[in-house]
């Protein structure tokens, strides 16, 4: 167990360590949201400082950091200055609508490049080994920008998709499929954009990874007993590469609210991305720093997830571990 | 020798194209902010050598646009006016490599302006706009990642050759800035610093908020590199003879790193590239009327242009030559700097 300890203990050192990096940010922040309010002629200067007061904006930095701490405790993550609310609920509606968007994306993208990646593996150097990785070669050099915005100019050419958001405005009124509908209509471009931008990343790591274990002589040995050769590639082949794999699953894992952001904003989708933009605009801090937390608390959770999948896929990590 | 080759083939698709981006003023056939507000949204002119009556000219030419019969933004070919290219002509005064007063452009017309990638809401050409912009984005780039590399290099060759609890420091340093989302601690950064900036100092800006972003996988990289290094034979060779640790440091040790840095620097480019893109798209970034390759496709964000002037979304793809420069470069780099996977 102390492997497990000691990768959660690391864990929650990056946690830490980031949120005081963000809040030492803010330090070197010059203008703040109260004097974008300063220039508002119908708001007197009194209320502003009042507002100052209230939001302790004045006092000393370790002073805030810890209130801050307290309220992330308590479950709020500081106060929007914009939203006059605590930080959390509104951060987590957003974040509820970006992982519906990245969760299905993730597990379409995955879906595809296992089976790509192995078939590509399997005619090394063959006609769909090329194919393969000459298509992955020309997805990987499309700028994300360039691929979400491609797709949406192809989506108002044909007409096929509805244009952002995340549902019609007679939503409510249509039935129980026709919502399921309607939702899997608007998130289709969203995904598509999601899932060809991670798919060469993918299947060239488990390309690489199933040819290196090919070679192996336990498969040789596997494939001399008269073992169908899918049983070959999948039951014997993929769990003996699985390690790299894993790790790149816990990274899929961790940028499931990080890694969207600019597809939502391109594509208006309601998640955390156009949210986090507008705070950054409106200087509104705490949502700003909630944000980054949030994200960071999956990336490391992810991470987390990975070593305890290989923690438990792998003995020889376990018996190293054990002693 | 073959993948020496290669990379050397990568490079020169590069050095072409950025050529053609610095010299942009030459290749661009107006200014980028020069305007005409006449002509918003224009469509890209085709290129003729035919003309409407089926006669042959080995001069190219393009037809002038107008507006079609009872409309406000469609365009036709109006054949009665043709515009015959010219090369090598006199137009805007522009500055080459910025400091050489010129008026020489590539090709041009002698009346009325040509459009060969249509234009942009105030009429400005969009080609100009292009090659002007990848200046601002492609400069962004090479500067940032250079900043990059350099902050890595200074940190992993202290953690490295010092050990001990400098090396404890830094690492655990790096890490977090591993850990952090590189897009969400790119726009933090922004947020915490002015918005409203001129051109110049957004530009400054950014280059700083990209250098400081991403050090820390070279820093991890160089690290390992020096670790490795100085425990080689000439190296303690070098320290019996008495050589100080900088002389160590700059003569033989870091140039072993140098193979990691090419190969970083190609990794890092184009991502600095994308990453000003986003900014600029977002708004967060150059502002207009400076063109940047991320505020040349802001437009798109509007209905109205992606419905009605598709042709705006044209400079996306002329980015990616560029992207696939620096990834061939990039993988054939990997490759060559881990000679024992080339087979695979």
């Amino acid at each position: 167990m102390p492997y497990l300890l000691r990768r959660f203990g690391h864990a929650i050192f990056l946690l830490i360590g980031v949120s005081v990096l963000a809040f030492v940010f803010t330090v070197l922040a010059p203008g703040n949201y109260f004097d974008e309010m300063r220039l508002n002629p119908q708001i007197a200067p009194e209320s502003i400082v009042a507002l100052k007061t209230q939001y302790e904006v004045d006092r000393p930095l370790p002073v805030r950091y810890l209130h801050w701490v307290g309220s992330v405790l308590r479950g709020d993550m500081g106060f929007s200055f914009a939203y006059n609310s605590p930080v959390a609920p509104l951060l987590f509606i957003r974040a509820r609508n970006t992982l519906l968007l990245t969760i299905t994306a993730m597990l379409l993208a995955w879906g595809i490049a296992l089976p790509l990646g192995i078939w590509s593996a399997e005619h090394q150097g063959g006609v769909p080994d090329r194919l393969v990785s000459s298509g992955t070669a020309a997805l990987m050099v499309i700028p994300d920008l360039a691929l979400s915005l491609g797709l949406l100019v192809v989506a108002v050419k044909s007409g096929w998709f509805p244009m952002g958001g995340m549902v019609s405005l007679q939503f409510e009124s249509l039935s129980f499929l026709g919502k399921i509908r309607d939702l899997f209509l608007h998130m289709a471009l969203p995904i598509a954009a999601l899932v060809i931008s991670v798919l060469p990343l993918l299947v060239r790591h488990v390309r690489a990874a199933i040819a290196e274990v090919l070679d192996a002589p336990f498969l040789l040995a596997a494939q001399g007993h008269g073992i169908p050769r899918r049983t070959l590639l999948y039951g014997y082949a993929l769990p003996a590469a699985a390690n790299p794999l894993i790790s790149l699953f816990g990274f899929s894992v961790g940028t499931l609210l990080s890694g969207s952001l600019l597809v939502e904003v391109v594509m208006s989708w309601p998640g955390l991305g156009p949210f986090l933009l507008e705070a950054i605009l409106a200087r509104d801090l705490y949502v700003v720093i909630g944000g980054v937390l949030l994200s960071t608390l999956f990336l490391v959770g992810g991470n987390f997830l990975a070593d305890l999948l290989l923690y438990w896929a792998d003995p020889r990590i376990r018996t190293e571990a054990g002693t | 020798m073959k993948g020496k080759r290669a990379i050397s083939n990568w490079i020169v698709l590069l050095v072409a194209l950025h050529a053609i981006v610095i010299l942009g003023g030459f290749f661009a056939p107006y200014d980028p902010a020069e305007q005409d507000r006449k002509s918003p949204y224009l469509p890209p002119m085709r290129i003729h050598f035919v003309d409407a009556e089926g006669h042959f000219h080995a001069r190219p030419f393009v037809y002038s646009l107008q507006l079609s019969a009872g409309s406000y933004d469609k365009y036709e070919e109006n054949t009665a006016r043709p515009l015959a290219l010219r090369f090598f002509v006199q137009g805007a005064r522009y500055r080459l490599l910025g400091f050489v007063p010129a008026r020489l452009h590539l090709f041009g017309t002698g009346s009325e302006r040509i459009y060969l990638l249509g234009s942009d809401s105030y009429g400005r050409d969009q080609l100009s706009r292009f090659l002007y912009g990848g200046q601002v984005s492609l400069f962004a780039g090479l500067l940032g990642a250079g900043i990059t590399l350099l902050l890595g290099l200074c940190v992993g060759a202290m953690a490295g050759y010092y050990g001990g609890w400098r090396d404890d420091l830094l690492m655990r340093l790096a890490e977090l800035f591993l850990a952090l989302p590189w897009l969400y601690l790119l726009f933090a950064l922004r947020a915490f610093l002015p918005l409203t900036v001129s051109p110049l100092q957004a530009f400054f800006l950014i280059i700083a908020v990209l250098g400081a972003v991403g050090w820390a996988r070279p820093a991890r990289l160089v690290r390992g590199v020096v670790l490795s290094a100085k425990e080689r034979d000439f190296v303690r060779a070098a320290r019996g003879f008495g050589a100080t640790s900088g002389y160590l440091l700059r003569r033989h040790i870091l140039p072993e790193a140098s193979s990691v840095l090419m190969t970083q620097a190609a990794i890092l480019v184009p991502q600095f590239v994308l990453a000003e893109m986003t900014l600029s798209f977002l708004g967060l970034g150059v502002p207009e009327p400076v063109p940047s390759w991320g505020n040349l496709l802001s437009s798109l964000q509007q209905y109205s242009v992606l419905v009605s002037y598709w042709w705006m979304y044209f400079p996306a793809l002329m980015m990616v030559p560029f992207f696939l420069g620096y990834l061939g470069l990039g993988s054939r780099l990997q490759e060559y700097g881990e000679p024992y996977k080339i087979g695979k």
